[in-house]
């Protein structure tokens, strides 16, 4: 069944005049015939849990916010950045006015009068396809005083970011929006509480929005048939990696693992067989080959010790060693690494380092336990998780995989040890600043 | 075991100080009447500014304007920026060198600039290599082609991808590198059948004819978009963490809360 991506190609769709044709902002005339609460109460009933990431039921974090007039907001995150998702790019670019749609009846059922889209810099397409259909919204009346001669106002901007992972992380998201570094803030008081300009603030993803408006056209309780019992709905899954077929896929949750990998993404190329996969973006511990068969929704992920995080598979073939994609992990979230707490800034870098090390043929299999432990020291002790989300994918290759980055290592060694024999051993880099030569230079 | 580059600061990180002059002392908050600014940077700041509860929410979308004119943060662009917004330099250099987007190296104003993603789905259908062809197809060009690699893009249907000034482009192969580079000398859109605009959604179940994913031409723009003066009333600009507020304000504040 296609909610989100339902016949997502059809010419024009990013106008307002094929989505009206389509039935489009039905679902918010009849959302505005209810009462907010009544609204809040098909969004709880759905079951809908968050798509960026976390997994927290939307209608809960409504809730959150206290009733009454002071100045609520809601900022959408489209700050897509995980690593594997584009699943929101391809929502903003095709159908714009289904995320404004479900912005809207949002702010209804939160009782509040100012929204925000934050959007990575990046995608300059999507947020001019997205100004555009704004502006077309506002003309319509679909924003702005009084929407549709109803009680409900609503002003929508654009913001755009400039390039960094960590405001995808909701607080560094408010910071970034206030016009600051975006530097996340300590958790409690949450933003549902106190968020932008410390006001009350309600955070969801693209893809949460997105699925509002299908919600009060079904109803919540139809809704939350569709899927499993704890996750329901459907997902859009970015689908990447080593398979043939890679792209969005919109799946029940629940479906199996393999089903999704195999039978719509076209399985590993030919000759090649699947290693690992990423289940929930790299951020994501990963599962092996035998756990293609877990079905693919929250739970099922949690207890098979990964998660659904995001919804993007990422899936690497034998032809990739382990060690490379660690790299490959370890050296984005040393760079994304806002530098405010040390456990991630130093960690991070620390487990770059002593990759770097594994390849060049310096680390021993002790280094392994080391790696390991630094990993174990970072989750939960920071403000955020993106150091987390470094520890847990790095800390799972090496628990899964012990057997063939010891054997890196050892291969790595001999290969430096016979360079070492037939090169003159370099002294020190040459700096002008470096002060005074250390007298061992030499490994 | 090599040695670990020091610096003789103390600094392990080069550059640090490249882009402040560390002998001058604080900028402060320029003034507004004698700094000369461009009309449409200042039209289009203050557009911007006009549009969130706190003016400072405008920086992003107001350094994003000064480097189009300016090719980057260089301090001059930094200096009109303080003017128009009334923050100090110094506050908007943190802002800068935070973002990846925003160039805190000098760059000349309308030079080119292509993000290779070499991030994991990209790498594994081999980014790095791609990477390696585009700085070489740069490098034999007399246009002013910036070429670096970028964390992941959010396109990894299309890997390994690139942004060509703003322009999704994939699956690249190596000889696409130079392609783009000739494109960019002809000031044509580049490798036009590789865009990602025109791409067709890969689920089987959106049975759909595609077609070019842009705005149209005569697309309203949103500047302004909510900002009626029915709702300008809606909103009180909130507190937000006292950045440049004098010590007695602050303390009223303070005295405020309790």
């Amino acid at each position: 069944m296609k909610l989100l991506l339902d016949r997502i190609d059809e010419p024009g769709l990013n106008t307002l005049e094929v989505y009206e044709r389509r039935g489009g902002y039905d679902a918010l005339r009849k959302a505005l015939q209810m009462t907010p609460e009544e609204a809040l109460e098909q969004i709880s009933e759905s079951g809908l849990r968050g798509r960026g990431g976390a997994g927290f039921r939307m209608g809960q974090k409504a809730g959150f916010l206290p009733h009454g007039d002071m100045d609520k907001y809601l900022v959408c995150n489209a700050d897509e950045s995980e690593p594997g998702t584009f699943k929101d790019r391809e929502l903003m670019q095709k159908n714009p006015h289904m995320l404004i749609e479900g912005i809207v009846i949002a702010s209804w059922a939160a009782e509040l009068g100012r929204a925000f889209i934050y959007i990575r810099g990046e995608y300059q397409l999507q947020a001019d396809i997205l100004e555009a259909a704004i502006a077309e919204a506002l003309e319509a009346g679909y924003l702005g005083p009084r929407i549709l001669d109803s009680e409900h106002s609503l002003e929508l901007v654009l913001h755009r970011g400039a390039g960094a992972y960590i405001c995808g992380e909701e607080t560094g998201l408010l910071d970034s929006l206030e016009g600051k570094r975006g530097n996340p803030r300590l958790k409690p008081p949450f933003p549902a509480i106190e968020g932008l300009y410390h006001g009350p603030t309600l955070i969801n993803n693209v893809e949460t929005l997105c699925t509002v408006p299908a919600i009060i056209r079904l109803g919540g309780k139809d809704y939350a048939k569709l899927g499993t019992e704890t996750s329901t709905g459907t997902k859009v899954v970015s689908v990447s990696g080593d398979v043939q077929r890679p792209g969005n896929y919109e799946v029940e949750l629940g479906i199996p693992s393999r089903e999704l990998i195999y039978d719509l993404a076209g399985g590993p190329f030919e000759g090649r067989e699947i290693k690992f996969w990423f289940p929930g973006g790299s951020s994501s511990p990963v599962l092996t080959a035998e756990d293609l068969d877990v079905p693919y929704d929250f739970d099922s992920m949690a207890k098979a010790g990964s998660m659904l995080g995001s919804g993007a598979v990422i899936v690497v073939d034998d032809s990739h060693t382990v060690l490379e994609v660690a790299k490959k992990v370890a050296g984005f979230y040393a760079h994304e690494s806002c530098g405010k707490c040390v456990p991630c800034r130093e960690g991070t870098n620390w487990t770059v380092k002593m990759l770097r090390r594994i390849e060049a043929g310096e680390a021993t299999p002790m280094d392994l336990d080391i790696m390991a432990g630094v990993q174990e020291q970072i989750i939960g002790n920071c403000l955020c998780v993106l150091g987390d989300a470094m520890a847990m994918p790095i800390g799972s290759m090496i628990e899964k995989f012990r057997g063939e980055l010891e054997a890196e290592i050892e291969a790595a060694r001999q290969r430096a040890d016979a360079a070492a024999l037939h090169d003159v051993v370099p002294l020190g880099v040459a700096d002008p600043h470096a002060g005074p030569m250390p007298v061992h230079t030499a490994r | 075991m090599s040695a670990v580059p020091r610096f003789g600061h103390g600094s392990r990180v080069p550059g640090w100080d490249e882009s402040v002059d560390l002998t001058k002392d604080p900028a402060v908050v320029p003034d507004k009447e004698t700094t000369p600014v461009r009309p449409e940077l200042r039209e289009e700041i203050e557009a911007a500014m006009a549009k969130y509860p706190d003016r400072r929410s405008a920086v992003i979308p107001a350094l994003h304007a000064a480097q189009a004119i300016h090719g980057w943060c260089s301090p001059e662009a930094i200096h009109q920026v303080a003017a128009v917004m009334q923050v100090t330099p110094a506050y908007l250099t943190s802002v800068a060198t935070f973002y990846d987007m925003l160039e805190n190296r000098p760059a000349p104003a309308g030079h080119h600039d292509v993000y290779v993603c070499t991030n994991i789905s990209c790498s594994l259908r081999g980014a790095d290599e791609i990477l390696d062809a585009m700085v070489g197809a740069a490098a034999l060009t007399e246009r002013e082609v910036h070429v670096r690699s970028f964390e992941c893009l959010g396109a990894c249907d299309i890997a390994p991808m690139a942004s060509v000034d703003g322009e999704y482009v994939g699956p690249l192969t190596l000889e696409d590198t130079r392609q783009i580079v000739e494109d960019l000398e002809a000031g044509r859109p580049v490798l036009r059948d590789k865009q990602l605009r025109f791409r067709k959604s890969a689920d089987p179940g959106v049975a759909e004819e595609a077609g070019e994913w842009s705005p149209r031409d005569d697309a309203p723009r949103a500047d302004t978009a909510g900002l009626t003066d029915e709702t300008k009333e809606l909103d009180r600009p909130g507190p937000t963490a006292a950045i440049e507020m004098p010590a007695d304000e602050a303390a009223e504040e303070d005295g405020d809360d309790q």
